[in-house]
C-alpha cells in the first residue's frame, strides 16, 4: 500500500468512510449541546435555550463530587498495581524464553477477551464463597486484574521494539543489573510506560460492568451515571458529567498517542 | 586529558571485585541464576492473575455444577448437570437464540460500516490524514462506555433529534411504519430491538475498524497493481484480492463485536424490549433471585460460544490481524 | 612512558584470553566444542567462520555474555567463570552497535565511566577524547538516528575504548559498512590497535578481512577451531579441505588424483594462482580442456576440467588465454601442492 502512483480514492468511497466517521463522532458532539440546555424534564431537541447554570449547580453536589474522588483513587490505584505487573510480566515474556510463555501472555489476555460481565460475575461469586466484604479493595481487585493487560501490551511492544543488545551492551560497559535497568531499559520503556498507565486510567475510570459486581455501597462515577442512566433524576446534572467524563477521558488518549506515535501503537484492543 | 592520556595502559586487572553491598551481591546472584529473577518477576503477575482472576473463574464454573432448591430457595452443592438442563427450558432458550442473533447481525453490520473506513485509512490516508483517522477511530473507542450510551438516549428520545429530524424532512411515517413491525419495533426507537441494534453498533463499531485497517495495511500495493496489470477491474480486485486478504482483519474484529454483544448487559437495559439478553439474564439471576448456579451455567455458554468461535478464527488466521 | 613499557613488558608473560577445553552448548547444539585457545596479549586475532560455525559464541564468552558449559576461561591471567560481563575490563562493540538510543553521542561515550562513578567533568572530557581518538570531535551532542552507519561504528569503538579496556572484543565489526568504508574502517582499526596496544579480537565471516587485519587467525567449523595461525600459515599451509576451501579460492585435490599425478595419497590444495597454463603438448604437465573463462580486472580466471577434476586457475590480466575447449597442459611446483590432514 505504499505506491506514489496512487490516484486519490473513488468518491462512493470517500462519502462511506467520511459517513462512517461520522456515525462515530456527531453523538458525542450533542453531549455537548445537551451539557447547556435549559430543558430540565425531557432530551428536547433543538434545546429551547442555553444556559451554563447546570455547571454550578453540578459542581455544589456532593455525590457527584464523591463518586469523582472515589473513582479517581480506584483509578489511581488499580493503575499503579498494574503498572507493577504488568510490566513484570511484559519484562520476563519478552526479555527471556522460559517454557510456558505463550500460557502467561494468554493468562494476562483472558480478563479483557472474556466478556466482562464473565469477570465480573466470576470475582463476585469467589468474594461470596471466600466471604470477602465487598469493599473499595474489592473494587481494585477488580480494575487492577483487566488493567494489567493495557499496560502488559504497551510494555511489550516497546520491549520487542529495544534493541536486544542494549541491555548487554550496558552490562558490558560495567553497570549492573540496577544500572542496567535504571539508566537504560527505564529511559527506554518510559513513555509506553506512561502511555500504558494513562490508558489504564481510562479504561478504569470509565468501567462499569465489573464494578456493578465488585462494588458494595460505593459509587464510582461510571456506577453514578449508570443509577442516572437507568432512574433519570436531575438530568441537566447528568447532561454537565457526561461531558466533563468525555473531555477528562480525552486527554489520557491524546497524551498516550503522541508518546508512542513514532513506532508502536497504542494497545487499542487493550480495551 | 591529551592523546597521551588515551593511550595509557589499561589498568593492570582484568576482572574487577564485586560491587560491593547488598545491591552487588543481588545484581551477581541474579546474574549468575537468571531462573531465580525470572521467577521474581513472573511471581507477582502470575499468583495475581492466577489467583485472583482464574480461581474466581473456577469458582464460577464450579458453582454452574450446583444447583438451587426450588422450594426453599438455597443452594444446593452437589454437583449436577440439572442447571445445564434448565438453559434448555423456551424461555432461557429463547434469550440465547436472541442475544446470539443480535450479536451475529451487529457483526454484520460493524462489518459493512467499518470496510469502507478502514480501506480508506489503509490505502489512501497519508501523513496528517492518517493520524488524524487513527484518532478517529481511538477516540471514540476510548471515550467513556455509558457516555456513549447516554447519548444514544438522547438521540433516540421521543423528542430527540432524530424525530426532529425526520420531522423536518416530513419522513415521520417511515419511522412509524417500522416501529409498527414486530419484533424489531416498539413504542418508539428508545425502546425497540432496532434502538438496542444501533447502539451495540455505534458502541463496538471501533473494535471492529482497527484489525480490518491492520489486515489492510498489511496487503502490498504491488498486489494490487499486479491484479490491475492483470486486467482486472477495480470490482474485480477488490472481490479476488483485496477482500481475501482482508478477512482475518474482518474476523478478527468480529471476535469483538460478538464477544463483547453477547456479554453486554448494561445497554438493552437502557435502550430496548423487556426482553431480556444473556446478560440480563445473568444479572438478574445472580442478583435478585439469587439463583447464583443459573447465572454461573449462564455465562459459561458465551465462553462456549466464543470457544467454537476462536477455534474457527484462529484457522483461518484471524489472529495475525489482532 | 616508561612505566607503561615495563607494564607492556610484564604483560608479554600472560595471556591475555585462555581458553581450555571450553563447550558452550545450547540443548543437543554444540555451538562451541571443546576450544582451546589463546590469544596473546597485545594481538590482533581474528576469529574467522561461517555463520553457526561457533565465532560469536566465543567472543560472547569472553564478554561473559554465556557462559561455559565445561572448560575454563582465563582473562590475563584471571579466571572469568561466574563473573559478570559487568565485571570483566573488556569491552565489546556489537554488530549492531548498541548505541543508547535515548542519549547523545557523548552520554553513550561517557556511559562506561559514568556508571564507575567518574564525576561529570571528567568522564565528559574522557568521553570527548575518546570521540577526538574515532576522529569524530565535536559530536557529542547528537543522537544515534543522526549518524552515519559509519559515524556509528565509530561512536560505538569510542565507547568501549573509553574504558580502557584489557580486550576489545569486535563482533563482525564491518558487516553493515558499504565497500568503501570498509576499506578505510579496516586500515583504521589497524592502526588504532598498534597505537593502543590493546588486544583486539574480532569476529568476522570474510576471509580477506581476517587475512589482511588480523596477526593471527582462528578457523572456527561446527564449534571447534580448525586451524589457528598467521594470515600466511592459513593461507599457504591450510591444515584440512575446509580451511582450504572456506580461506581463498583454493582447488582441493583428492588422494587419488594427487597419487596419480606423482604424490602421496593424500587431499592437497592448490591455489589458484600457483598454476600455469601451457599449451597442451603432450608429455608436459596435466592435460585438461578448459571449460570456461572469465574476466576479474586485474587477473583472469580460467575453469579447466582434468581428470574429472574442475580446476580454478587465476592467471594475471594480459597474458594470452587458450580458447573455450581448448585442450591445455597444466604445470605447478611440488613445493606449491600443499598436502593436508583429511578432508576436515
Amino acid at each position: 500500500m505504499r505506491s506514489d502512483r496512487q490516484q486519490s480514492a473513488p468518491l462512493a468511497l470517500k462519502i462511506a468512510a467520511a459517513a462512517g466517521l461520522l456515525f462515530l463522532h456527531l453523538p458525542l458532539l450533542l453531549i455537548f449541546v445537551y451539557a447547556f440546555t435549559t430543558e430540565e424534564k425531557s432530551y428536547q431537541w433543538p434545546p429551547p435555550g442555553f444556559t451554563t447554570q447546570w455547571f454550578a449547580v453540578a459542581w455544589n453536589r456532593p455525590d457527584v463530587w464523591q463518586a469523582l474522588t472515589l473513582s479517581v483513587q480506584v483509578a489511581a490505584i488499580s493503575t499503579a498495581i498494574a503498572l507493577v505487573l504488568g510490566t513484570l510480566c511484559a519484562a520476563a515474556v519478552s526479555q527471556t524464553k522460559f517454557f510456558g510463555r505463550e500460557t502467561i501472555s494468554l493468562l494476562v489476555i483472558l480478563p479483557i477477551a472474556l466478556p466482562g460481565i464473565i469477570t465480573g460475575i466470576a470475582l463476585r461469586s469467589a468474594f461470596n464463597l471466600a466471604e470477602i466484604p465487598f469493599s473499595f479493595w474489592t473494587i481494585i481487585l477488580g480494575h487492577a486484574t483487566f488493567c494489567v493487560v493495557v499496560v502488559y501490551n504497551n510494555a511489550v511492544a516497546r520491549f520487542r521494539r529495544m534493541s536486544g543488545s542494549l541491555i548487554e551492551a550496558s552490562m558490558d560497559l560495567g553497570a549492573d543489573g540496577f544500572q542496567t535497568f535504571r539508566h537504560v531499559i527505564l529511559p527506554n520503556i518510559g513513555t509506553a510506560l506512561l502511555a500504558g498507565g494513562m490508558l489504564a486510567f481510562a479504561l478504569s475510570f470509565d468501567e462499569v460492568i465489573v464494578t456493578t459486581f465488585t462494588a458494595g455501597q460505593q459509587q464510582t462515577l461510571p456506577i453514578w451515571m449508570l443509577e442516572e442512566l437507568v432512574r433519570p433524576r436531575q438530568r441537566p446534572v447528568t447532561n454537565v458529567v457526561a461531558m466533563v467524563v468525555v473531555l477528562v477521558t480525552l486527554l489520557p488518549i491524546l497524551a498516550a498517542y503522541y508518546l508512542t506515535r513514532d513506532g508502536d501503537q497504542i494497545a487499542g484492543g487493550g480495551k | 586529558m591529551s592523546a597521551e592520556a588515551m593511550l595509557r595502559p589499561a589498568p593492570a586487572v582484568a576482572i574487577l571485585p564485586s560491587r560491593g553491598g547488598i545491591v552487588g551481591a543481588l545484581s551477581d546472584l541474579f546474574w549468575r541464576k537468571p531462573g531465580l529473577l525470572l521467577f521474581l518477576m513472573l511471581a507477582p503477575p502470575v499468583l495475581w492473575l492466577g489467583i485472583v482472576y482464574l480461581g474466581s473463574l473456577l469458582a464460577l464454573l464450579l458453582q454452574s455444577f450446583f444447583s438451587i432448591d426450588e422450594f426453599s430457595g438455597l443452594i444446593n452443592r452437589e454437583l449436577t448437570l440439572k442447571t445445564y438442563g434448565e438453559l434448555f427450558l423456551p424461555a432461557n432458550l429463547d434469550i440465547i437464540i436472541r442475544t446470539v442473533t443480535m450479536a451475529a447481525i451487529v457483526t454484520i453490520a460493524s462489518a459493512i460500516i467499518a470496510f469502507p473506513i478502514a480501506y480508506y485509512a489503509a490505502r489512501y490516508a497519508r501523513g496528517k490524514w492518517k493520524a488524524l483517522f487513527y484518532l478517529g477511530i481511538m477516540l471514540p473507542l476510548w471515550s467513556s462506555y455509558l457516555v456513549k450510551i447516554y447519548a444514544w438516549k438522547l438521540i433516540l428520545a421521543k423528542e430527540g433529534i432524530l424525530t426532529w429530524l425526520f420531522e423536518k424532512l416530513h419522513l415521520m411515517w417511515l419511522i412509524d411504519a417500522w416501529l409498527s413491525i414486530p419484533v424489531v419495533g416498539g413504542n418508539s426507537l428508545s425502546v425497540s430491538a432496532t434502538g438496542t441494534f444501533i447502539v451495540f453498533v455505534y458502541v463496538w463499531l471501533p473494535f471492529m475498524v482497527l484489525p480490518i485497517q491492520a489486515a489492510l495495511e498489511r496487503v502490498p500495493g504491488s498486489l494490487i497493481e499486479a491484479s490491475s496489470d492483470l486486467g482486472a477491474s477495480p470490482a474485480q480486485t477488490f472481490r479476488n484480492v483485496l477482500f481475501p486478504l482482508a478477512l482475518p482483519g474482518v474476523v478478527a474484529g468480529s471476535i469483538f463485536t460478538f464477544s463483547l454483544t453477547l456479554g453486554d448487559y448494561i445497554i438493552p437495559q437502557i435502550i430496548g424490549t423487556s426482553r431480556l439478553f444473556i446478560g440480563q439474564a445473568v444479572y438478574a439471576h445472580q442478583g435478585t433471585a439469587g439463583n447464583i448456579p443459573l447465572a454461573a451455567a449462564f455465562t459459561v455458554v458465551p465462553i462456549v460460544v466464543m470457544g467454537f468461535y476462536l477455534w474457527g478464527a484462529k484457522r483461518m488466521g484471524a489472529f495475525d490481524a489482532l | 612512558m616508561t612505566e607503561a613499557r615495563l607494564s607492556t613488558a610484564s604483560n608479554q608473560m600472560t595471556i591475555a584470553v585462555s581458553f581450555r577445553q571450553v563447550s558452550r552448548h545450547f540443548g543437543s547444539v554444540k555451538a562451541v566444542d571443546a576450544v582451546d585457545l589463546d590469544i596473546r596479549p597485545g594481538e590482533f586475532f581474528a576469529m574467522l567462520g561461517p555463520s553457526g560455525s561457533g565465532k560469536t559464541t566465543c567472543l560472547r564468552l569472553i564478554a561473559g555474555f554465556e557462559q561455559p558449559t565445561a572448560g575454563s576461561i582465563e582473562i590475563f591471567g584471571s579466571q572469568a567463570d561466574g563473573v559478570p560481563p559487568y565485571r570483566r575490563n573488556v569491552n565489546t562493540v556489537f554488530q549492531d552497535y548498541a548505541l543508547f538510543p535515548h542519549l547523545n553521542v557523548l552520554d553513550n561515550v561517557a556511559y562506561g565511566p559514568m556508571v564507575r562513578g567518574v564525576g561529570r567533568a571528567e568522564r565528559a572530557s574522557a568521553a570527548e577524547e575518546a570521540l577526538r581518538l574515532v576522529q569524530l570531535p565535536g559530536y557529542g551532542g547528537r543522537r544515534p538516528g543522526q549518524l552515519s552507519g559509519g559515524q556509528r561504528q565509530r561512536v560505538a569503538l569510542a565507547r568501549a575504548l573509553v574504558n580502557k579496556p584489557k580486550v576489545l572484543l569486535l563482533d563482525e565489526p564491518l558487516g553493515a559498512l558499504d565497500l568503501k568504508l570498509r576499506e578505510n574502517m579496516q586500515e583504521e582499526l589497524k592502526s588504532l590497535q598498534k597505537a593502543l596496544g590493546i588486544t583486539f579480537v574480532f569476529v568476522t565471516h570474510d576471509q580477506g578481512e581476517a587475512l589482511s587485519m588480523a596477526d593471527r587467525v582462528a578457523v572456527f567449523h561446527e564449534g571447534r577451531i580448525r586451524q589457528i595461525g598467521t594470515p600466511q600459515e592459513i593461507y599457504e599451509r591450510p591444515r584440512s579441505r575446509f580451511v582450504a576451501d572456506f580461506v581463498g579460492s583454493s582447488n582441493v585435490l583428492p588422494p587419488d588424483f594427487v597419487k596419480l599425478h606423482g604424490g602421496q595419497p593424500r587431499w592437497a590444495s592448490l591455489r589458484p594462482e600457483k598454476i600455469r597454463i601451457g599449451n597442451g603438448e603432450a608429455g608436459q604437465g596435466v592435460a585438461g580442456s578448459v571449460l570456461s573463462r572469465s574476466f576479474l580486472g586485474a587477473t583472469n580466471r580460467v575453469t579447466v576440467e582434468a581428470d574429472g577434476l574442475r580446476l580454478q586457475i587465476v592467471t594475471p590480466a594480459g597474458q594470452p588465454l587458450p580458447d573455450d575447449g581448448a585442450t591445455v597442459s597444466l604445470h605447478w611446483l611440488p613445493s606449491d601442492l600443499h598436502l593436508m590432514e583429511g578432508p576436515q
